[in-house]
């Protein structure tokens, strides 16, 4: 164990390390490159490398395939088609959906579609070889895009329910006809590249019985496990998936790892040897699904004082060329068309296009980021029309007391804090003194304009997807007193180990260093979900928790008699490494007595612990339910200025106010909202996907592609968790963080078009594009400066 | 022939057989079994294989460096003591950088990590680190997808300066350089290291259809993305003469190997447009390894330092066996990625003339992300005002404009002869548009590259109204600086 010299206060002896500050339990392996991740594991002997022959087509019929004169090459093993495949051609992530094969067969969908699998013994021979596999298409016409889509009426359908979604309150035809104010329009947002650093990676090892054992960058390791067993024709509990921990996830391992798994165990099996597959940046992006781009057409009506009194919006995603989980991401973009709003009569419809795109995927927030952006579009566009404070304007159509507090599919808003953090923030960021000065400045300033907003967040909380709010753990304790801990969650970096640690430190009393935290592993928790939705801590921590208690109580009668408190064993004590009786300080035990002593007298010391989300659950048919366990909450001011020359922009100052409820590490929560709002500015600021007209990606590395670099965070950054904020029925009191902070970098956008406003007349409706890059700034403020024809 | 020879975390490494054209990064994973230095990208475009080398620093002593290894071939670290993430921790004690990282929590997945850290020794060994926007440019090189920087940028202002008497110091103190020279060839590639222009000639002679290379931030691109196998390099690196920076004839002579942290730490008194434009040129990791030479000899349309120097009425400085030839930077540039190097030619230095009285100078980038980025457009502008407030001389350079760097010939002939005032600035601009028709692509529209062109003119008058040749602020907006 190593001590680190810290500036945080180290904890007193007797206080457990739960809402305390602490580092990141891989934070010293990960400065010191100790910290394993898949393709740093030492390779077994005889280890083989797989390459994948992506499709050079959006969509073509494939009419021919050869591999002979590949195979004819010294060290390659094998050309894997789709014929290859001993049991099911197919890894589409949804039950019921059989709409991605993991080869493609006659047709391929999208450019970078798996058509043949290399495997040979080393990358630069697979690629030798690759160069040598004939394969003869027959292009095809291809859609590349929402608008087309539409044109040509190509959706994916829902597969069990109708098509639209439509959730639906009140009569918003005849309230958007009376109301004073109209707010129509169209906007979009873009796909994002999850640009993990990480990128993906697994590998596959034969072992007997049949059986395989992977090592994969995924976030949902249940998930790889089901999809190789069901491609190899084999029986789950031949396939074991270990996740060392992921280099990134942000939800583009959550599906989308594993069809490189599956093909590895595919090229395991058929050689006999071990595999791995490696993706190089740029295959990693032209393979892989993005954020879904949005479309939305609106029409919203407002009083004169700002107040929304009615939205009907029409949205349709790009799901690219297969389901993977664009429906449950639509889904949560109608779900999160209210925000923070209320919204008397309304009706969200949604419907996901197919294109031929690789097929997008999960990107932290899942769509709400998607379907907030057009409610604050709105609500931003009628601001400006009727020359109010954009934040007042939000403040007045914030949800109130029953009934005002149903969301639009019937779901309270309880324990709404967004009033609380809306007041709170306004004072600590001085919002009101500084867009006076603001203002100010822009009277004063011909090429450069600044901009201040503010943007609150609420975010449900909960897999819409109700059965999956399900998690597992396996404690194990040593008759020295150490403790192994297991649970069904995997690390990609937002500390979900650290915060396990902590749970199960805190529960058994020890310190947090005689917990290791094991690998991910199927073999260890069964059946689990995609660490994702923000819901790692809630229900594993939940599910830990209820296996420490178990054996917490199978210790008290052993600790009670070495005590000499014999049959009273609730009068135990565990923590901080000791048992103890309260006011019986003179004996006090150390944590490994008491195991010793519970070996001793053959007690078991390991325990399962298991956890379901309750009372949750949505009707699709009727839009009505409680899809969400809680809320979580938040809100941001941020200050932008903006060159009318260039186009350029800078951050200068965020201060965000987020409601984490009672932190299990604050330390830890602090990083997920830092990092979960860089992550916004960057989708709706510096990164644009682009493809040519043939389809091919234009940004496949990060040359082209260009996330938030150090110099784009704010100078002045000022981060703080809502204080003395328990929440009711979580794990101690906490809320998920993973997703919500993301949503709060729409202020960046708000900001912006302060910014860009004051380059034109007064009430001057700003045309921002997203992202909203130099480019679209620029145009932004031209259209601006232009006088009104 | 020779052997590769270097020192890997103080130990000697001696290898032969190995492809001249392996990147120091593969080599680390696959040979070495040093798996804490990661490739997030192989393009130079996310620090996470950021090594430390130490080697000479053009001075007579020697540097510490943070350099991206995805780019760095086997044979450039010939005679170098090469440094990885697993050197830092010392019997047992993390390094200050280290302890720093993980207490500010600057890691949450840890990929980058460990270039982040190798960024932070670099950083703790520099002693110029004195101003916050310097730590920015400091650790710009690092992409990192989790944090959003915070902590780490805090990271940096704990250690900059810090100078540890750890295993670096004692390295910094006690190495003796060790020649870089070198013949090698595995299978059918070779790669030679002249140590005299007089051995360049003779390999030149041998082998005219070599290819040059110094830092290799451009032509490593060939090897990591598009796996080629370049059959014959020639490195100019080891050439002394060619590494000359110093004041000449009231302007600067600049040899083409100088690295780009070199002339910003130079031009920073000496020639501020140049810093300007060096500042964005790219994150530190490259501007340790990118030169002069290789900037201009890559003849891209988009490469930052021409329209500086063209601005600046620099000469391009040839040298052969057969003597020298000289010719505006200008004419060194012939067509979309073509120079006017001949056979058995090499870009030696460049010669930037002293400036002429009245004159004002500006240096522009501007480009979708402000670090460690390729410009949309770029520009350099030079404009002399006489003494009766008219326009003596006017060079207007634009990068990303056309196919190759280029004068804006007509916008100039306009202004030349006119008062030197807004409203002559605002009555050439749509000259611009004679004189460049430029394209679209990802990185920027016809519209936007024609209408920033204008508008950097329009900032450059406003901009150097109250200064001839205005330094960037610390942490600013915009290219421009302009209220």
């Amino acid at each position: 164990m190593v001590a680190i010299p810290s500036e945080i206060p180290s904890q007193p002896e007797a206080r457990s390390p739960l809402h305390a500050p602490g580092l990141h339990e891989s934070g010293l392996k990960h400065t010191s490159g100790e910290a394993l991740y898949v393709d740093d594991l030492p390779a077994p002997p005889g280890l083989l490398v797989g390459h994948v022959i992506a499709s050079p087509h959006a969509h073509a019929r494939l009419v021919r395939r050869d591999a002979r004169r590949a195979l004819s090459l010294p060290g390659v093993h094998a050309v894997l088609f789709a014929q290859d495949i001993p049991g099911a051609n197919d890894v589409s992530p949804v039950r019921g959906v059989h709409d991605e094969p993991l080869l493609a067969t006659d047709e391929v969908h999208c450019i970078g579609q798996a058509v043949a699998f290399v495997v040979a013994e080393s990358a630069a021979l697979c690629r030798q070889a690759a160069a040598l596999v004939e394969l003869e298409y027959e292009v095809l016409p291809a859609c590349l895009t929402i608008g087309e889509a539409i044109e040509k009426s190509l959706f994916i359908p829902h597969p069990f329910y109708p098509n639209p979604h439509v959730i639906r309150r009140g009569e918003p035809e005849a309230a958007l006809i009376a109301a004073p104010v109209r707010i129509q329009g169209e906007c979009m947002t873009g796909a994002q590249d999850h640009f993990y650093l990480e990128t993906q990676v697994s590998q596959a090892v034969l072992e007997e019985d049949g059986a395989v054992r992977l090592w994969s960058s995924t976030q949902h390791p249940s998930e790889v496990q089901e999809k190789v067993a069901e491609v190899l024709g084999l029986g789950r509990h031949q396939v074991t998936v270990e996740v060392p921990r992921m280099g990134g996830g942000f939800g583009g391992k959550e599906t989308q790892a594993a069809p490189f798994a599956a093909l590895a165990a595919l090229a395991a099996y058929a050689t006999r040897r071990p595999v791995k597959v490696w993706l190089n940046r740029d295959q990693d992006m032209e393979q892989t699904g993005k954020r879904h781009p949005f479309w939305a057409r609106y029409d919203a009506g407002f009083s004169e004082d700002g107040r929304l009194l009615a939205l009907k919006a029409d949205l349709v995603s790009d799901g690219g060329w297969s389901n993977d989980l664009s429906h449950a991401i639509l889904d949560r973009a109608l779900f999160h068309m209210d925000n923070t709003y209320f919204l008397p009569h309304v009706e969200v419809r949604g419907r996901v296009a197919r294109t031929n795109q690789p097929s997008n995927t999960a990107f932290r927030g899942f769509g709400g980021p998607q379907g907030m952006y057009v409610v604050e579009e709105v609500i931003n566009r009628a601001a400006e029309r009727l020359a109010l404070d954009p934040a007042e304007v939000r403040r007045r159509n914030y949800y109130r007391e029953a009934p005002e507090n149903q969301t639009h599919y019937g779901q309270a808003v309880e324990g709404n804090r967004i009033p609380r953090i809306h007041a709170e923030l306004m004072t600590s960021s001085e919002y009101a003194r500084r867009r006076a000065e603001i203002d100010q400045f822009n009277a004063s300033s011909q090429w450069t304009k600044r901009g201040i907003a503010y943007q609150p967040v609420k975010f449900g909380i909960s897999f819409t997807t109700s059965f999956l709010n399900q998690a597992g753990a396996f404690v194990v304790i040593y008759a020295d007193g150490t403790v192994q801990l297991n649970h069904g969650g995997t690390e990609m970096g937002q500390g979900l180990h650290t915060k396990m640690r902590t749970v199960c430190a805190h529960e058994l009393g020890v310190p947090v260093e005689h917990v290791r935290v094991m690998t991910t592993a199927t073999d260890k928790v069964p059946n689990t979900s995609a660490t994702a939705a923000s819901s790692g801590s809630d229900l594993n921590g939940m599910a830990v928790k209820a296996a420490c208690e178990v054996l917490r109580e199978r210790m008290r009668p052993v600790a009670a008699k070495l005590l000499q408190v014999e049959g009273e064993p609730e009068r135990v004590v565990f923590s901080a490494g000791k048992a103890f009786v309260p006011g019986l300080a003179q004996r006090t035990l150390s944590f490994e007595e008491v195991t010793r002593a519970a070996y001793a007298a053959q007690v078991s010391l390991s325990a399962t612990g298991y956890y379901r989300t309750p009372d949750i659950g949505y009707d699709r048919m009727t839009g009505r339910g409680k899809p969400f366990h809680y809320y979580a909450f938040g809100g941001a001011v941020v200050e932008v200025e903006v060159s009318g020359l260039t186009g350029e922009h800078r951050v200068r100052r965020v201060d965000i106010l987020h409601d984490v409820g009672s932190s299990l590490v604050p330390t830890i929560d602090k990083g997920q909202v830092e990092g979960g709002f860089i992550q916004g500015v960057g989708w709706l600021t510096c990164e644009e996907v682009l493809i040519d007209a043939k389809g091919r990606l234009l940004t496949h590395s990060p040359d082209t592609y260009k996330i938030p670099a150090l110099g784009d965070a704010p100078e002045d950054f000022r981060v703080a968790l809502l204080e003395r904020a328990p929440q009711e029925d979580t794990i101690h009191g906490s809320k998920a963080v993973g997703e919500p902070p993301l949503m709060l970098a729409i202020g960046a956008v708000t900001a912006l078009r302060h910014a860009i406003g004051a380059f034109g007349p007064p009430r001057t409706e700003v045309q921002l594009a997203s992202p909203a890059t130099p480019e679209a700034i620029l145009r932004a403020v031209e259209t601006a400066r232009a006088p009104k024809r | 022939m020779d052997r590769l020879r270097f020192y890997l975390n103080d130990r000697l490494v001696e290898e032969s057989g190995l492809s001249p054209t392996l990147t120091v990064l593969r080599y680390l994973r696959e040979r070495a079994h040093l798996t804490g230095t990661k490739e997030g990208c192989a393009e130079g475009d996310c620090g996470a294989c950021t090594v430390a080398v130490l080697e000479e620093d053009g001075k007579g002593g020697q540097a510490l460096r943070a350099i991206n290894s995805c780019l760095l071939l086997l044979p450039m670290v010939q005679g170098k003591r090469v440094y990885t993430v697993e050197a830092l921790k010392e019997g047992g004690r993390y390094h200050v950088v280290q302890e720093t990282l993980a207490r500010e929590l600057g890691s949450q997945c840890g990929y980058c990590t460990p270039g982040v850290a190798m960024a932070l020794l670099e950083a703790c060994h520099r002693k110029d680190l004195d101003e916050p926007w310097k730590l920015d440019a400091q650790m710009c090189g690092n992409l990192c997808r989790c944090t959003g920087y915070r902590p780490i940028r805090d990271a940096a202002a704990r250690v900059a300066g810090l100078g540890p008497q750890d295993r670096f110091a004692r390295a910094l103190a006690e190495t003796k350089p060790e020649p870089m020279e070198l013949a090698y060839s595995a299978g059918p590639q070779r790669f030679f290291t002249p140590a005299t222009l007089e051995a360049l000639w003779e390999v030149l002679d041998a082998h005219p259809e070599a290819r040059f290379v110094v830092g290799g931030t451009d032509l490593s691109l060939e090897v990591t993305k598009r796996f080629a196998e370049p059959p014959l390099l020639v490195s100019l690196e080891a050439l002394r003469e060619l590494r000359a920076l110093e004041p000449r004839a009231g302007g600067h002579r600049v040899g083409a190997t100088v690295w780009l942290t070199e002339l910003e730490d130079y031009s920073r008194s000496a020639c501020p447009p140049l810093e300007r434009m060096i500042r964005y040129f790219g994150a530190r990791q490259i501007k340790n390894r990118a030169t002069v030479g290789g900037n201009l000899c890559t003849a891209s349309p988009i490469g930052d330092l021409a329209p500086v120097l063209i601005a600046l009425g620099a000469e391009a400085v040839v040298l052969s066996r057969g003597g020298e030839r000289r010719m505006p930077l200008e004419d060194f540039f012939v067509d979309y990625r073509r120079t006017a190097l001949k056979r058995g030619e090499i870009l030696a230095f460049l010669d930037v003339p002293a400036q002429p009285s009245g004159a004002r100078t500006i240096a522009y980038k501007v480009s979708k992300r402000r670090e460690l980025d390729i410009s949309s457009v770029s520009a350099g502008f030079r404009v002399v005002v006489d003494a009766a407030g008219k326009v003596a001389e006017a060079r207007l350079a634009y990068g990303g404009m056309s196919a190759r760097p280029a004068r804006a010939r007509r916008t100039e002939e306009g202004l030349v002869g006119q008062p030197w005032t807004e409203a002559s600035v605002e009555a050439v601009l749509a000259r611009l548009e004679e004189d460049f028709t430029p394209r679209t692509d990802h990185r920027g529209s016809a519209w936007y590259r024609a209408q920033v062109a204008k508008n950097l003119l329009r900032g450059f008058f406003q901009e150097t109204l109250s200064e001839p040749s205005p330094r960037l602020q610390e942490r600013h907006t915009a290219t421009v600086q302009v209220r």
